[in-house]
């Protein structure tokens, strides 16, 4: 067995009973990169110096802890990247954006010096669409990601680099961020978990915004258990997020039990309909036997609004993005135009040289519909509308324990078949826009694959703050496919 | 069907502090319409009494003392502007 194919877990069991180094883990994920990224492009940015160096403290510290390494934490010594629209002090962070090109980050965000305090190894950082704007990572000013089960298709995105790092064996786990499906639909089609926390579950203190209402970071790992305990170290209240939930954590990882006799498992009809690709619905109806197998209580139910989801969607979360989006003025930092009259075509030509057509696209869409005179016909409808589907969810739940369904409506398409037609690309987020909006927690986990290998991802969603149903649901799940 | 006029891409590309291209406001203009008639969807539920959801959380002001806990780390934010001079952000002529 190679170092590689340890999961997160097991490989620091392993430098933890002393049978493998942190910097030999460490040298051996760098030397991987080294000689698999130049066909799958997951990374931006890698640190082999600083993660060599961090690796060495860690070695010493471990030394320090001889006889009492369980009091370590159970990822201790673990190479894990970061998506590139989350900051880390004195690495790079460009939002895969040339508006960011050269931007270093003078503070860590809250998710990075938690980890860094468990002792991971942060080996670099991944690409993504630009500003995390996308469904395929195709938008990155750094280059398209490839997916490793297939580099003739996307990844998946936004957090494309993430997933196909992990896919690949380049990082046993990853952070993400998850706007609208940013880190399941990438886990779908990368064949990863990812999780998306409950909105305020994680700190977004130091995660460049997209959407704010809708932004959340959360981890991704090659099976449950890695994600349940990456979970446990970024999860807390912080006093620098003012939208931090006021809980603490919880073990995440003790939920990781195979037990799901008597849950209530509803399975939204409207889920299942029109634009679901055949082989992905059989594969997902499938794994809802398995789960009913093990005991689960598995009802189809109308969920209600569903085709509501993506237009209030794509209105708030433009609208947010083109007022998060004003502080890329040339100023402060990042790129600024070279020619220029005056302030106001400064800023003009700066974002308009330094964004890219998607970004752009949202940013003009977003400043419509909060214009005065349309404010209250799109803006405010949205967040009306976000309210009913809200309440539909919640009418759900006071049924069933945990939804389920697919992630995407297809596995990974091919590069350069998707940014054509923009609105068909929206589509395919149908079904994970709603936790979002809603705030809720969901979890994407692989479950099966296509004709063509391509992997498919069961998309699970939970009430707010039950990040431990999930869990539970996705770890028997796991279990029960092996 | 929603038409997008060139007064209303330009006005929008203010509000934006975006400078289009022709064919950029073109394509701006089409892609607009498109996603406005696929929006104009959320006119059809009844939304009469129904209060906007803005944050799924209730969020109320998270006050605190304003004590300072950081240290100056000026030069260092400053490295990443553009330009810079005497420990200030260098911006063009404002009139």
């Amino acid at each position: 067995m190679s170092i590689l194919d340890y999961s997160a877990l097991e490989l620091s069991k392993e430098i933890k009973a002393g049978n493998i180094g942190v910097a030999e883990a460490t040298k051996a994920v760098l030397d991987h990169i080294n000689n698999t990224d130049k066909n799958i492009n997951a990374f931006i940015t890698v640190a082999d110096e600083r993660a060599l160096q961090k690796a060495e403290s860690l070695q010493k510290q471990l030394a320090e802890y001889r006889g009492k390494e369980a009091e370590l934490s159970p990822l201790f010594g673990v190479p894990f990247a970061v998506k590139d629209n989350i900051c880390v002090k004195n690495m790079r962070t460009t939002c895969a954006s040339k508006i960011l090109g050269n931007f270093v980050p003078t503070y860590d965000a809250t998710v990075v010096s938690r980890l860094e305090s468990a002792g991971a190894v942060i080996i670099g950082k991944t690409n993504m669409d630009e500003f995390a704007m996308g469904s395929t990572s195709e938008t990155s000013a750094f280059g398209i990601t490839k997916n490793p089960a297939d580099t003739d298709c996307v990844p998946g995105g936004s957090s494309g680099g993430s997933a196909a790092a992990i896919a690949s064996g380049m990082a046993y786990g990853a952070l993400g961020s998850d706007t609208g499906g940013s880190i399941r639909q990438p886990a779908s089609y990368c064949g990863v978990v990812g999780l998306k926390p409950t909105y305020g579950r994680v700190s977004r203190y130091g995660l460049i915004a997209y959407g704010s209402s809708l932004d959340q970071i959360g981890p991704m790992g090659k099976n449950v258990e890695d994600v349940a305990a990456i979970l446990d170290i970024i999860a807390g209240h912080d006093k620098n997020d003012a939208t931090s939930a006021d809980l603490e954590g919880g073990c995440f990882a003790d939920a990781c039990v195979e037990d799901v006799k008597g849950l209530k498992i509803g399975i939204p009809k409207g889920y299942f309909a029109e634009g679901l690709d055949g082989k992905v619905k059989e594969t997902v109806l499938a794994a809802a036997k398995t789960l009913e197998e093990k005991g689960a209580i598995i009802e189809e139910f109308d969920l209600g609004f569903e085709e509501y989801a993506i237009p209030a969607y794509y209105t708030i979360a433009s609208a947010e993005a083109s007022s998060n989006l004003e502080r890329f003025d040339g100023i402060k930092y990042g790129y600024r135009t070279k020619e220029f009259n005056g302030l106001h075509n400064m800023y003009k030509k700066t974002r308009s040289e330094g964004f890219g057509p998607e970004v752009k696209r949202r940013i003009m869409l977003g400043s419509f519909v909060l214009s005065s005179g349309y404010y209250d016909a799109y803006y405010l409808k949205a967040l009306k509308v976000r309210a009913l589907i809200k309440e539909a969810f919640d009418r759900a739940f006071e049924k069933y324990d945990v939804i389920l369904g697919p992630v995407a409506p297809t596995t990974a398409p091919k590069i350069g078949t998707s940014l054509t037609d923009p609105l068909k690309m929206y589509l395919g987020d149908i079904y994970t826009i709603s936790a979002n909006l809603c705030g809720i927690p969901a979890i994407s986990v692989p479950c099966g694959s296509d004709d063509s290998g391509m992997p498919i991802g069961l998309q699970l969603m939970g009430k707010m703050f039950d990040e431990k149903t999930l869990i539970r649901t996705a770890y028997t799940f796991e279990k029960a496919r092996v | 069907m929603n038409k997008i006029t060139d007064e209303t891409i330009e006005y929008v590309g203010i509000l934006a502090k975006l400078e289009l291209t022709d064919e950029e406001k073109e394509k701006a203009k089409k892609d607009m319409e498109q996603m406005l008639d696929y929006i104009d969807k959320l006119g059809e539920p009844d939304t009469e009494n129904v209060t906007p959801l803005s944050h799924v959380l209730p969020v109320k002001n998270a006050f605190r003392e304003d004590e300072v806990t950081n240290s100056d780390d000026s030069a260092n934010i400053l490295k990443n502007a553009p330009e810079e001079q005497d420990n200030m952000f260098v911006v063009p002529q404002t009139f």
